[in-house]
């Protein structure tokens, strides 16, 4: 697949979730904080030789811990220019100076930044105290290291949960989700079976397995929704090497598997098949899609099918495990 | 050719928000009935259906399905956009019909993203 000059999923997903922090992250959590402070009454050459020492390109100017001003490169070039070294910084600094609270969302910071073409942004608390300063590259940073941190606790999410077999010893540990579906509930039809999957890949199953368990379990929650008197439950228990789903109801039955096991027959109605449903491919999909598949039904109690998918290791060593129904 | 391109390519109204239009797509199929789609469609396809409802997106995201055209212009109902929004699942609504979107796209070198149905099992 040719994938050259386009962005991957991941990335695509990477830069909706930047925009999302711009508006989570708060500019104190970004901000530096402490920065290099002119006081009052400090000369040009102080600011000169501090703004050098410390390699920036500006600084704020407080009295009392409280902003009063700032002062940039561009000022110590008039002051050297006027040959003014000597003079206080209050005489050069900018006297009315664009802040930020501390409080605000990032994106605030970004729109100052857009809308003044200032390098740098002081943030101050709500009695104009000074309490850091902030510059795109703060910006970039604070992101960076909060992409970093989801990356990490996602990670740790799934390496938990991939590790849920190995970590908790038992002589047979398993974990069992449980979903009900109700008859004719076509609005939710395909819900539980795409939480299904997620909790799969989350679990550690690789994509092909996933979308597999996912396509036949979307099939028995359909059949369950169109088909049932009165709904029915679906029941995955995943352990170590396996998964087996389990979709249950308490009837009609079905009359004739090997009719329903027959691609393109079905008995839904034409309102059914309206809503994008009774292609006949349900069971068929099934089949093809699990290592194992077992139904037992009748009209007395209803159907239960049983759908086996074999991790990696199946002990058969057979890749594709026995398909029968019964 | 990617999604932007695709949605011009079929004059398409894009319904989702915040979508990756520089994500590249290779194959798509088409059908109306979703397991037929389920029974048939490769990972990674644009799902081109006249179909208009939650359960496309549903399907779409069991199938790794990488973005639908629902055709002939119909308007997806609200659940579906937002179903469609949470999931992250590119949807765009075009007034042409399978048909016709099918072969736009093969124009394009767009390939079928369809497997062959092993019928011989069932004889």
């Amino acid at each position: 697949m040719s994938n050259q000059g386009a962005l991957s999923d991941s990335s695509a997903e990477r830069i909706t979730r930047v925009e999302e922090l711009a508006y989570e992250l708060t500019i104190a959590e970004v901000m530096t904080k402490n920065p290099v402070t002119l006081t009052i009454n400090m000369s040009m050459r102080d600011a000169l030789d501090l703004i050098g020492k410390y390699k920036i390109s500006g600084a704020p100017v407080a009295k009392d811990g409280k902003l009063i001003g700032i002062l940039s490169t561009e000022d110590l070039i008039r002051s050297l220019r006027d040959g003014r070294i000597d003079r206080k910084v209050t005489e050069y600094m900018t006297h009315k100076v664009i802040t930020v609270r501390e409080h605000d969302q990032v994106v605030e910071a970004l729109k100052m930044f857009a809308k003044t073409k200032v390098g740098r942004l002081p943030v101050v608390d709500e009695n104009n105290k000074l309490i850091g300063i902030l510059t795109k590259g703060d910006i970039s940073n604070g992101v960076l290291t909060a992409l970093q941190r989801d990356l990490e606790a996602e990670e740790l999410i799934r390496y938990r949960a991939s590790h849920l077999f190995e970590d908790i010893v038992s002589d047979r540990t398993s974990l069992i989700l449980r979903y009900t579906i109700k008859k004719d509930d076509f609005l939710h039809g395909g819900a539980a079976s795409n939480r299904i999957k997620k909790a799969l890949l989350r679990l550690g199953a690789s994509n092909q397995t996933a979308r597999k368990c996912g396509i036949a379990v979307y099939e028995a929650e359909m059949n369950l929704i169109i088909h049932t008197n009165n709904g029915g439950f679906l029941r995955v228990e995943v352990e170590e090497g396996k998964i087996i789903m389990e979709a249950y109801d308490d009837g009609p039955g079905i009359p004739d598997i090997n009719k329903a096991m027959t691609p393109g027959w079905s008995t839904a109605t034409s309102e059914v098949r309206n809503k994008g449903f009774g292609a006949g491919m349900g069971l068929v999909n099934i089949n093809n899609c699990v290592d194992e598949m077992i139904i037992k039904s009748s009209t007395e109690s209803g159907t239960n099918l049983f759908m086996i998918m074999y991790l990696d290791k199946h002990p058969n060593g057979n890749e594709h495990g026995s398909k029968n129904h019964h | 050719m990617n999604i932007g391109e695709i949605a011009v390519l079929v004059q398409g109204k894009i319904l989702t928000d915040g979508i990756n239009k520089n994500l590249e797509v290779v194959g798509a199929f088409a059908g109306d009935l979703m397991s037929d789609v389920l029974a048939t469609i490769k990972p990674e396809a644009v799902l081109i259906t006249g179909l208009n409802n939650p359960q496309v997106i549903r399907t779409a995201l069991i199938a790794d399905v990488r973005m639908v055209i629902i055709a002939r212009g119909k308007q997806p109902s609200i659940e579906m956009v937002e179903l469609a929004n949470s999931e992250g699942m590119p949807m765009i609504s075009s007034p042409l019909g399978l048909f016709e979107l099918s072969a736009r796209l093969a124009e394009n070198d767009i390939v079928s993203f369809e497997q062959e149905f092993d019928l011989s099992k069932y004889d």
